[in-house]
């Protein structure tokens, strides 16, 4: 139950907005559901709509709206790389194409261990520094740029050797 | 040379600290604002100094705080660190390395605008960003900077950040809004304007993280001084934005009115191996293309020169396009884009969108007819001038010039006799024309 493990967190989280306006808070509990697996699970919305006091299905339209929110598992790492033009023209469509090959799955695939998830997103502000990505888990996100496969891969070799 | 007054973490190391922001003047603006000056002096010193919205639009920034609804309150401001646009990536390195000029600028909207809270709506992927931010207002309460009663007058301001998740729609002020408010970031049909309608339906002031970035040296060295920087009418300096085919890609603080040729020859390094430049997209994929001749190329980067080349400056996102590129690959990136970004709220960008990205891929993966890019033109001008929101009217820029001014490139796809086998993603696997 989110209320009983974060109730600080979530108390903190609501005197950012008016009283009155709870419902300001539902993307921030989505990012605290999230933190759990990955994903948001229906109880979990269920949860949110209680504390919030509006449907299950508006706290669900969010999930849906936002690309970020996730409702299904996937890979423990999502890596999200950049393909939009400016990172296109500095050679990120052929890093995602060799980055899948490498772990023999195609774009939005998960690899059969369950660790990786490998997307292509939407402009992360970083088209400087392409070709580059970045790694989302329920923990949070961070960026990697200025990438080659090789950095990608042994990344990905550390994740392995961790886990 | 001119001052940094933006990026100036560039040259004083530590700046993201407040000790060494406070020592080097910090929130010594925002001290004498709120003890000395009333709200609407703030204003208008911000008014003669002429800064206009950095976001895209430009709009003249003392000029949206006067419209401020005075018989409604509480006003809010509203921080947009949205930051999506594919070109663009100059707020997040304000945030991460000038955080405090950047809050301070808030803080001193926020008593101009007599709001005592402050939202900044940053991108979900700013997740880290966030965090520093939040840890640094924190130490702006505990030093009595932000608070109740500051600096022992009645004044009290408080600022929160807020997260996005993934959404290009929600750095449209409106859709922002609305996100805020916890529903999905769809714009509102204006007027009214945010000014009089805004967060929870009360007077709102929205500006970008740049925007907002400038106001604490204005109100401590005067308009005067600040309108020493720049043009006439495009006063003060801009971030622009620079990326695509440069030896040099990268954020660079310059005056208003800069040229094309003087940022990506002088300051970008020039094109990699000396190739021509083809096209320059100014205002990141929501640019019209320019066609990048000599004369293009000394044109000032302000907002009264671009529109003469037929387009608009925006938010200084600078795309270089060499001559390897062909530009219909080019449409099919942005139309992508904004197929993917269309909120789906409004029917000409949500439909238009889509289709055109239907069109473009036949037009890209070769074997169309020129009947194709036809319709795809046709489709682009139905969209025009129809939609709720600037989105879909961006989603048409690079369709409608570039067909109008790179047509070559279009009739080597349509007179392809059979489709490519394989769509080719990257452009300079093949021969540009």
């Amino acid at each position: 139950m989110l209320a009983e493990k974060y109730s600080n967190e979530i108390s903190a989280i609501l005197t950012k907005y008016p009283a009155e306006r709870k419902r300001s808070a539902v993307m921030p509990l989505l990012y605290l559901a999230q933190r759990e697996q990955g994903y948001i699970a229906q109880q979990e919305i269920e949860e949110i709509a209680e504390i919030l006091e509006i449907s299950s299905t508006e706290v669900g339209s969010i999930i849906g709206f936002y690309t970020l929110y996730y409702d299904k598992p996937g890979g423990k790492y999502r890596i999200q790389v950049c393909t939009d033009l400016p990172c296109a023209l500095r050679g990120a469509d052929q890093f995602l194409h060799q980055l899948c090959s490498n772990l023999g799955i195609k774009v939005g695939e998960t690899t059969p261990d369950g660790l990786v998830t490998v997307e292509a997103v939407m402009c992360l502000a970083a088209c400087d520094k392409a070709p580059m990505f970045q790694v989302q888990t329920g923990q949070g996100l961070e960026y990697h740029e200025n990438q080659t496969v090789e950095d990608a891969l042994s990344l990905i070799n550390r994740w392995k050797s961790a886990s | 040379m001119t001052d940094i007054i933006l990026l100036r973490h560039r040259e004083i190391p530590g700046l993201s600290q407040l000790n060494i922001y406070l020592r080097h003047g910090g929130f010594q603006a925002f001290e004498k604002a709120v003890t000395k000056l009333k709200p609407d002096e703030v204003t208008d010193v911000v008014k003669a100094s002429g800064l206009r919205g950095r976001g895209g639009a430009g709009f003249p920034t003392g000029m949206k705080w006067s419209f401020i609804d005075r018989k409604a309150w509480p006003h809010y401001v509203v921080a947009n660190a949205d930051e999506s646009e594919p070109g663009t990536f100059k707020d997040r390195e304000i945030m991460e390395g000038n955080p405090f000029q950047f809050l301070e600028g808030v803080a001193l909207t926020a008593y101009a605008v007599q709001a005592n809270s402050a939202y900044i709506y940053l991108r979900g992927e700013f997740w880290k960003i966030a965090e520093n931010i939040n840890q640094k207002i924190a130490e702006l309460e505990k030093a009595g900077y932000l608070g109740d009663k500051l600096f022992g007058t009645d004044y009290s301001l408080r600022i929160y950040t807020h997260l996005g998740a993934g959404a290009y729609i929600c750095g449209e002020e409106t859709a922002m809004l609305e996100s805020l408010e916890g529903k999905l970031g769809q714009p509102r049909l204006r007027p009214p304007f945010p000014p009089s309608y805004g967060l929870y339906g009360k007077p709102t002031v929205v500006n970008n993280v740049e925007t907002l970035t400038n106001v604490p040296m204005i109100i401590q060295k005067g308009a005067e001084w600040y309108r020493k920087i720049g043009t006439e009418r495009s006063p003060g300096p801009k971030i622009f934005s620079l990326s695509g085919r440069v030896n040099r890609p990268g954020n660079y603080e310059l005056p208003l009115g800069t040229t094309f040729r003087e940022l990506i020859y002088t300051h970008g390094g020039g094109i990699p191996d000396d190739r021509k430049v083809k096209a320059i997209m100014a205002a990141g994929a929501s640019s019209a293309l320019i066609v990048a001749s000599d004369e293009a190329l000394d044109t000032p980067m302000d907002y009264e020169s671009v529109p003469k080349l037929g387009a608009q400056l925006g938010s200084a996102s600078v795309i270089v396009i060499d001559e390897t590129v062909s530009i219909d690959w080019v449409i099919y990136k942005t139309l992508h884009f904004f197929k993917h970004e269309s909120c789906g709220k409004c029917t000409p960008c949500r439909e238009g969108t889509f289709w055109m990205g239907h069109l473009i891929d036949r037009i890209h993966s070769g074997g169309s007819s020129w009947e194709d890019v036809e319709l795809l033109r046709e489709v682009a001008q139905q969209v025009k001038g129809k939609c709720l929101c600037a989105l879909g009217e961006f989603s048409i820029e690079a369709v409608i010039s570039g067909i109008e001014r790179f047509e070559p490139d279009f009739q080597v796809m349509t007179s392809l006799s059979s489709p490519l086998k394989i769509r080719v993603e990257q452009p300079s696997t093949r021969e540009s024309t």
